[in-house]
């Protein structure tokens, strides 16, 4: 295997993985922050004891989200690194910006947070998690900024081969952040709300801590109704950007080799054959796909081969004749077939749910509970098509439009060595999953009540002999 | 003075930033395994950091992040070029992350104890694996006219580099010993008092060898004699203060003159390499400079900016985290980690 390929696997499974925690982490804290605000508000223990509870399967999850991040950000520079020479007077800024604005904020204020509910008044504590909340936003805003400028990059020059940052305002105001930032933080609500709804559906089947978990699944499923009909909205708006901005990744996961009728239906189903570049069977919605693309019905999307020639005719000069500009089309078609199948199945569940609540239903309604149950992992796996989505679709490009992927390798790291580290991120990645799922499912068995820590061991312990 | 050389300064800052404050929760995390009698006593120091080991990590993605920003050219070459040595510190942090969390989570000795091994480790080996590249880095490295660099293992493994490596060590745990000092109580607290007696001897002793270490293989002091030669004696007198201070009970001091000595060590690491970011050990010609590595003067005015604006509260909010949790930590109180 050549180090493109290997640097792309060790990008695409760290970023996936770290994806796993992260909106989760952006969720349940906003969740965390809201319960507590309530037993501020409304001096209720039973919402101290929410707060504490799912604050408690937060940190574990956040402490996973902080130490998978720390790949991340040395990643640009161990694997890609010609890629980070060309782009990283535009690119190193959001990242730095993110560490100073959002980092220290997330880490102090969650340190004050866990170590300060009998230090602080209420008032503060409260401050406190609503900070971390404010901080894990800000992350995600400069983060994707960062990501938006390889989707759509504005506010440069080209300057002896390098892009070159013009105008920080137009980075920030990016049409692709404005689109993305609110579809991945919808996302992140959904991703907590589920999770919480989940396990509290888990626990009213087996009767267990009734009233504590009923209210815990109200607050998820408004939640989730919410974030499951923003992702739907905000997508909306996404597909129409990507029109525009990037049609050939639009028309690949449409699945559209020629150029469409008008107006244009929206592929349900297909078998592609990407080598004879056409789809030998479909389901067509009619109408659909002019309604995603351009809010009405009528309009026709371009083709897969009608883009290839454009493409050719506008980016030839910069990265040589010849060059396939089509993405992996089955990868990027299904991965958006699936985020949207997930994200249907979650507003149906939404709002299920709370019809169910306004009939007084909720608790007793055992099919639905179990529903409840594996739709935990729906979010997760929408998050991360959506992402496969987005960076696949992307390829050839590593910055659409500025640099290829195989150009934006690190030159002088073997590919044995890229090898080498994927196997032990992958070792260590099993490993912290499998203890995280252990004690969150620990957390849950052990159930609200108890949040006090064990006692201190004494234990003689052979290696501490040695001292003064 | 050209945005470019304000932020090399800044950058040592941060750099000494990290030194500073992670430098003593690395050095109570390596003390765990020899200062502790026992687990319960090992959860008291680990909890006197608990508060604050992630927003000192912080200090190094800012580095990270500030050497991208500001110096492409310095990020790209040496993350792709130190790749193992990286890995391995990139591993270290995320064992010793998790570890805090995990560590008594479940209601079993022998779990918690696994976990303080991991915390043992992944708080000695990275200022260990920093030193190693720091000190390499002012030696030079095989750093081509691409601006690559492709080293091998003796470039990153040599007398010089792991004596800097276990310098760099050694402050650590001294520096976590006098934070020691000063948030424990009763037995603990007089280990480490009389624990660090001894090691600040060790410290004086390495300083010094390093120095003649770095007069021999390196330039910097033929490039910038007397700012080193100044530097080295406010290390000197730093931690002969410190080791005065100890003896003295006065650990608030003694503390203080242990983050000096850090601060000055680090310095001097940055004013031997400027304007040079990373030295060419093959051609002089092919060294990355603050100028031929920098970015565009419109990123960094606004990254300079940015930095300004923000800083101030990021230490304003630090300090008073400090502030609530100034207690001694004892087990008579509920123990978070
Ligand atoms: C939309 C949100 C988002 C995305 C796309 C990413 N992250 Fe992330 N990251 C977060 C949102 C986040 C967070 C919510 O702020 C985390 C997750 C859990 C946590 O602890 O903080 C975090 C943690 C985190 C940390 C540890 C921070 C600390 O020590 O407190 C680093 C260094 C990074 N991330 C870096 C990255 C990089 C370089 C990414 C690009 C590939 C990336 N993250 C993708
Ligand atoms: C956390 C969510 C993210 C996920 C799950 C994700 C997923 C992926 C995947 C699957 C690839 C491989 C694509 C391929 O090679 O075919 C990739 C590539 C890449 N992505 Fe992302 N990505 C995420 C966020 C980001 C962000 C925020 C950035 C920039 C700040 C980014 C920058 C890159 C880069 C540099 C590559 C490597 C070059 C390439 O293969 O195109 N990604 N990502
Ligand atoms: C329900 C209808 C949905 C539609 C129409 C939709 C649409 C889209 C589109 C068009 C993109 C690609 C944007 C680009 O490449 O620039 C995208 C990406 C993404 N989607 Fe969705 N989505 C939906 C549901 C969901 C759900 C439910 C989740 C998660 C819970 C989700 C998570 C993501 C993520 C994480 C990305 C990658 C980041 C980004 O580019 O925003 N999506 N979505």
């Amino acid at each position: 295997m050549d180090q493109v390929l290997l640097a792309r696997i060790q990008f695409a499974s760290t970023t996936i993985f770290h994806f796993f925690f992260v909106p989760l982490s952006i969720g349940l804290v906003f969740m965390v922050a809201l319960m507590e605000t309530m037993y501020v508000v409304k001096k209720k223990e039973l919402y101290k004891k929410m707060a504490k509870f799912w604050g408690h399967i937060f940190l574990i999850n956040f402490a996973v989200g902080v130490v998978t991040g720390i790949i991340q950000e040395f990643q640009f520079g161990m694997n890609w690194s010609d890629y980070s020479r060309f782009v990283g007077d535009v690119f190193g800024a959001p990242l730095a910006i993110e560490a100073l604005l959002a980092f220290f904020m997330e880490s102090t204020f969650i340190g004050l947070w866990i170590f300060g509910w009998e230090r602080l008044s209420k008032k503060l504590h409260l401050a406190c998690i609503w900070l971390v909340s404010l901080g894990t936003l800000l992350s995600g805003f400069w983060i994707l900024s960062a990501n938006s400028f390889m989707q759509v990059p504005t506010g440069f020059k080209m300057n002896n081969g390098r892009a070159e940052m013009t105008d920080f305002f137009a980075l920030i105001t990016n049409g692709q952040l404005i689109v993305e930032f609110p579809h991945v933080i919808t996302g992140a609500l959904c991703t907590a709300a589920f999770f919480v709804a989940g396990i509290s559906a888990f626990n009213l089947l087996k009767k267990k801590h009734v009233e504590f978990y009923k209210m815990s699944l109200q607050l998820a499923l408004v939640i989730g109704l919410i974030g499951s009909l923003g992702t739907a909205f905000s997508g909306h708006t996404q597909a129409q950007y990507l029109v525009k901005t990037q049609p050939m990744k639009m028309a690949a996961a449409e699945g559209i080799w020629k150029d469409t009728q008008d107006p244009a239906p929206w592929s349900a189903f297909a078998i592609i054959d990407s080598q004879k570049r056409e789809n030998s069977f479909e389901v067509n919605i009619p109408y659909a796909m002019s309604f995603l693309a351009y809010s009405k019905f009528e309009g026709s999307l371009k083709g897969m081969e009608t883009l290839q020639k454009e493409y050719s005719k506008k980016y030839d000069s910069v990265v040589g004749k010849g060059t396939n500009y089509i993405p992996p089309v089955k990868t990027t078609y299904w991965s958006f077939r699936l985020m949207v199948g997930f994200g249907m199945a979650m507003i149906l569940l939404g709002l299920a749910g709370i019809y169910l609540w306004k009939k007084e239903k909720l608790s007793n309604s055992r099919l639905f509970l179990k529903l409840l149950l594996p739709t935990i992992s729906f979010p997760f796996f929408a998050n991360t098509f959506g992402w496969v989505m987005t960076e696949v679709g992307r390829q050839p490009w590593t910055v659409f439009g500025l640099m290829t992927t195989s150009d934006a390798v690190s030159p002088n790291v073997p590919a044995g060595t890229i090898l080498f580290s994927i196997i032990l991120y992958i070792l260590v990645f099993t490993i912290l999953a499998g203890v995280m799922i252990y004690l969150i499912i620990r957390e849950i068995k052990k159930g609200p009540e108890i949040h006090h820590n064990v006692g201190v061991h004494e234990s003689t312990d052979p290696f501490s002999k040695v001292g003064a | 003075m050209e945005l470019s050389e304000l932020w090399f300064i800044l950058i040592a800052v941060v750099f000494i930033g990290f030194f500073f404050l992670e430098g003593f929760d690395f050095g109570v995390g390596m003390s765990t395994r020899f200062l502790a009698r026992g687990q319960s006593e090992r959860t008291i120091m680990v909890n006197t950091i608990g508060p604050f080991w992630d927003a000192n990590e912080v200090w190094l993605l800012t580095g990270g992040g500030a050497i991208f920003a500001a110096f492409p050219h310095w990020y790209a070459t040496m993350f792709s070029g130190y790749y193992l040595p990286l890995l391995a510190v990139l591993l270290c942090l995320i064992g010793r992350g998790v570890s805090f969390e995990f560590r008594r989570k479940v209601d079993h000795p022998k779990w918690t104890n696994v976990w303080d091994w991991v915390l043992f480790f992944g708080s000695i080996l990275p200022p260990f694996l920093l030193g190693v590249l720091f000190t390499s880095m002012l030696k030079g490295m095989p750093i081509q006219s691409d601006m690559n660099m492709n080293a091998g293992f003796t470039d990153f493994i040599n007398v010089y580099s792991l004596w800097g490596g276990l310098t760099v060590t050694l402050l650590c745990l001294f520096h976590g010993l006098c934070f020691l000092t000063l948030k424990t109580e009763g037995i603990i607290r007089n280990r480490a008092v009389i624990l660090n007696k001894k090691i600040v001897v060790a410290v004086l002793i390495s300083l010094v060898i390093f120095v003649v270490l770095s007069w021999n293989m390196t330039d910097i002091f033929k490039v910038r004699l007397i700012p080193e030669l100044s530097l080295v004696g406010l290390i000197v007198v730093a931690y002969g203060a410190a080791w005065f201070f100890i003896g003295k009970k006065r650990e608030g001091l003694a503390f203080t003159m242990s983050g000096v000595g850090l601060a000055a060590t680090i310095s001097a690491i940055f004013v031997g390499l400027f304007p040079r970011v990373m030295i060419s050990s093959i051609n002089k010609a092919f060294d990355l400079t603050v100028y031929n590595a920098s970015s565009g003067a419109y990123s960094l005015k606004v990254m300079t900016i940015v930095a300004f604006s923000v800083l101030p509260f990021v230490l304003g909010y630090t300090i008073w985290s400090y502030y609530i949790f100034r207690k001694r930590v004892t087990d008579k109180e509920h123990l978070t980690y």
